[in-house]
């Protein structure tokens, strides 16, 4: 990678936004697991699951904490290092944003102080809804970051304005149900469930291995095993693709992430293995399943699925398009005044408009689009072709990983159902070793979805190379290694605190099992263990 | 949706132009006090208990407070795109700068007392400091330089280029700005401990944020000078266009000797601003010395509210004006969303504002009660 404003402005957001989500997903589940345990806490009295809300919650301080403190780069850098892009699309990508802090960020953020803090100045009942409020603000969170995503993939309800040079809204509601965002939205929390879940496994089955605390380990795994199953199901099941191939450039994403160079007829194979070459332009040693991409990605047997080549192909007519977009945009902003500007020209702007960040493309090739020759054209349409070895093999891991986390919470789900949790060492040995994988599936998506997106910021309307703020190199270096430095000492730091809280396991009255549960409460049995 | 015409897009702006005070406003009262008692932290507390009370005092709120600073930048994004844009890509290291700080205060809250060790908690406690005084001092010495006018101007495009330098952006009348922010919110962290803490926190709480509250008297009247002697104001002078497009280029600006003033000429009402920031800050210091206990926080909280609608009403209708080409300058009237944005915005506000403040109250009142340093040595309902 050259050391340019984009590639430098590209990797402080990759780095940065890779980093916040380290410890955004176990936030989203352990926020809901903690709220589980507490309402089983509020319904039978018992007070071991008091102690288990307690013990959990102080893991999920020590994260959550880094979650806020790198959030907060989140919501500013885009002003910081793209600069034209807030410009470009703020009148619609900043409202979920905003929203995301009214509606969301402060109901957690303001009950997790009573969530520490409150445990002896509160009800039961009042506790329990503080505990409730965190878990749905940080998933309504999750919400809105990802309508305003899902809007980078998929731009729908709004309209390019040449007076002000920027997109603006032109159906909110559209925003609001973009079908991208809410695939991703269920994706994502269902994900950030399955980190939980396995986090909380992972830590229990440790301490059931090293024989200590074992009533509160076994409650969590049971928690932990069928919240987790019923979530990484919802993962595969109700995948991020189920919204998709709906644009040209999912289609792109689509062919990218198979390594498919050429349109396969119906129906098309899936690739299981292979290697990918940008360079040559072919996927060598592949290994593949008759018919399984086309019934994935088409649910039908005779829906062609178009190859990169093809989508290339198609690309370039688009990129001939936004230059007579780019022309008339030219001309109606000379005219100065739209009373000025000619019906023809308008027409041409309307007809076309839609393919304007087409001819942005070519910025890269030419300094005035209109004046592209052929060869420009072509290379700007294979400017479309994503990196490809990167969301190839990105994704076979996550989708790896997902069937992985399936089998491991489901074969844990049927052990607690049989109370015999503590029977197969090395099931928990795998449980405890399986902690990091999550994390690495999630890391994975991130970059299917993001480096997928490129070569645009927003997809079909604005490469991301003209996105960038006006900046020096050395300003944008200076705030990397900043960044980096910063997020490193923290990261050690935040394992370190993590590592001694769970050693130190929760206090010792945690392990006494407290009274019988209250008459009129039947006992939970068959999924959480006997009494 | 027609709906959003209802509220015609002047009015719409104006209304956004206000709720971006609400915030910045609410910003400075809430997480204000925080940054002030981080700031004062190596003053007030000379032990690890007196520590504990003074940071106990904030620890259950300072997450919530820390989200006006983020719905902050998410209402400016949403609804003053170009000045989300310009001003964030220009003060580009001085964000960093506060970002960075800010990074290190939750952090801080909530590692610090993970560990027993002596060096291992002063090191955090000095982070504390760090968290409230430099974002406190950078904040206002960004004020100190919006009021000059900024280096930045937009191509054609709109797209903006910065030509300033992180140091030109040090300059004395900025500092002093930058000070005086430092000062108003020591007084206010300094309001807040007289409060919540009691002792010998409380006690030097009292001593060093009334002398904050007479170094805010003193620098924000030296301010106002200097701003009336020194500094030139900006006027549109071409014909006021309130319901145009968002393109700041359509309009031309000239400097203007005094220019900063002209609102309080026309509408001398607004004097209550100004006078709100001196006589609050006066009365704060007054409480603090006599013992007040909620006196002062209330107090301090109206001077904030006079200091920044001060500055607010005295740009009016810049928000970011360009020294280098001042017809980039971002107005009020073309620097916002689309009429459907605000709208829509201000009806999400509408309906959640009021929420938020509602359940927010309600925690502070749950909350209510002095933090002791028997409640510290008891480790009384989970403390940092």
């Amino acid at each position: 990678m050259e050391l340019d404003i984009v590639s430098l402005s590209r990797l402080q957001f990759a780095m940065t936004a890779l980093y916040h989500f380290l410890f955004v997903p176990l936030t989203l589940g352990l926020s809901i697991i903690l709220a589980i345990m507490e309402t089983v806490y509020v319904m039978t009295d018992r007070p071991i699951w008091k102690e288990m809300t307690k013990f959990w919650g102080t893991l999920f301080g020590i994260n959550f904490v880094l979650g806020v403190a790198t959030g907060i780069t989140m919501e500013f850098q885009f002003g910081m290092n793209w600069s034209y892009y807030s410009h470009y699309v703020g009148d619609i990508f900043g409202a979920p944003l905003a929203i995301e802090g009214l509606m969301a960020f402060f109901l957690e953020a303001t009950f997790v102080g009573l969530f520490f803090f409150g445990w002896d100045r509160m009800s039961k009942r009042g506790h329990l809804a503080a505990t409730w409020a965190v878990a749905a603000g940080s998933n309504l969170s999750a919400l809105w970051i990802l309508i305003a995503n899902g809007w980078m993939q998929n731009p729908v309800g709004s309209v390019f304005n040449p007076a002000t040079m920027r997109m603006e809204v032109a159906s909110f509601y559209e925003v609001l149900f973009n079908p991208v965002a809410q695939a991703k939205f269920v994706h994502t929390v269902s994900a950030g469930y399955v980190t939980a879940s396995i986090f909380v496994l992972g830590v229990s089955s440790w301490y059931v291995l090293k024989g200590r605390h074992i009533a509160l380990a076994k409650r969590s795994m049971a928690v932990a095993a069928s919240f987790g199953l019923l979530s990484s199901l919802s993962v595969v099941v109700l995948g991020d693709e189920s919204g998709y191939l709906t644009t040209e450039h999912q289609r792109m994403k689509l062919a990218s992430i198979e390594g498919m160079w050429e349109t396969e007829p119906a129906p098309a194979s899936f690739t299981l293995l292979g290697f990918p070459n940008q360079e040559a332009r072919e996927t060598h040693h592949i290994i593949q399943i008759p018919w399984a991409l086309g019934l994935i990605a088409t649910r039908s047997l005779d829906t062609p699925i178009p190859g990169i080549r093809e989508l290339v192909e198609r690309a370039q007519a688009r990129v001939r398009n936004g230059i007579i977009a780019y022309d008339a945009l030219q001309q109606i902003r000379a005219a100065r005044g739209a009373e000025n500007v000619p019906a023809s020209v308008r027409e041409a702007f309307e007809a076309n408009g839609n393919n304007l960040g087409y001819a942005f493309l070519l910025l890269r090739h030419t300094d005035d689009p209109r004046k592209a020759t052929d060869a420009q054209i072509e290379a700007a349409a294979w400017d479309l072709v994503p990196p490809v070895a990167p969301l190839f093999w990105s994704f076979r891991v996550m989708v790896g990983l997902g069937f992985y986390f399936i089998a491991l919470l489901a074969t844990f789900f049927l052990l607690s159902a049989w109370q015999k949790l503590d029977r197969y060492r090395f099931l928990l040995w795998m449980a405890v070793f399986s902690i990091p994988l999550p994390w690495i599936a999630a890391e994975a998506g991130w970059i299917v979805a993001e480096v997928g997106r490129q070569p645009w910021i927003i997809e079909g309307m604005l490469p991301t190379a003209v996105a960038v703020s006006s900046l020096g190199i050395t300003q944008v270096l200076l705030t990397l290694c900043g960044f980096i430095i910063i997020y490193s000492v923290l990261f050690v730091i935040e394992m370190t605190l993590m590592v001694r809280a769970i050693r130190k396991g929760p206090p010792p009255e945690a392990d006494l099992v407290g009274p019988a549960p209250l008459p009129n409460v039947a006992p939970m049995r068959g999924i959480l263990p006997a009494e | 949706m027609i709906l959003h015409t209802l509220i015609d897009y002047e009015t719409l702006r104006l209304i956004w132009w206000v709720l971006l005070g609400v915030l910045l406003i609410g910003f400075a009262a809430t997480d204000g006090f925080d940054m002030g008692v981080g700031a004062l932290l190596p003053f007030v507390a000379r032990n690890d208990v007196e520590r504990r009370v003074a940071i106990n005092t904030v620890g259950p709120v300072w997450e919530g407070n820390q989200v006006w600073f983020i719905l902050g930048g998410g209402a400016i994004f949403a609804a003053w795109p170009p000045l989300y844009a310009v001003s964030f890509s220009g003060f580009y290291l001085a964000m960093f700068v506060v970002l960075a700080a800010l990074i290190l205060r939750p952090v801080s809250f909530k590692y610090r007392s993970k560990r027993d060790s002596a060096r291992w908690r002063n090191n955090w406690d000095w982070a504390l400091f760090v968290g409230g005084f430099v974002p406190a001092l950078i904040f206002g010495v960004a004020v100190g330089n919006v009021l000059q006018g900024v280096p930045f101007r937009l191509d054609e495009d709109l797209r903006s280029f910065y030509e300033g330098s992180f140091f030109g952006l040090l300059n004395p009348f900025a500092l002093l700005c930058g000070l005086l922010s430092v000062s108003m919110l020591v007084m206010h962290g300094g309001g807040w401990l007289a409060l919540k803490a009691d002792g010998m926190v409380a006690e030097r709480a009292r001593r060093f944020g009334s002398l904050a509250a007479l170094l805010t008297v003193v620098l924000y009247a030296l301010a106002g000078l200097l701003l009336w002697s020194f500094i030139d104001g900006y006027r549109i002078t071409s014909a006021i266009v309130t319901d145009g497009p968002s393109n700041p280029l359509a309009k031309q600006v000239a400097h203007d000797p005094g220019a900063w003033f002209a609102n309080f000429a026309v509408w001398p009402w607004l004097w209550i601003a100004p006078g709100l920031g001196l006589l609050g800050a006066a009365l704060a210091g007054l409480a603090l010395r006599t013992r007040s206990e909620g006196l002062p926080i209330i107090a301090s909280g109206l001077s904030i509210f006079g200091v920044i609608s001060s500055v607010g009403v005295a740009m009016f209708p810049f928000i970011l004006p360009s020294s280098i080409d001042p017809r980039s300058s971002l107005t009020v009237w073309d620097s916002s969303s689309s009429h459907m944005t605000l709208f829509i915005m201000l009806v999400v506000t509408v309906i959640f504002l009021p929420i938020v403040l509602a359940y927010t109250a309600w925690v502070y009142r749950v909350l209510w009660g002095k933090v002791t340093e028997s409640d510290v040595r008891q480790e009384a309902g989970h403390l940092y």
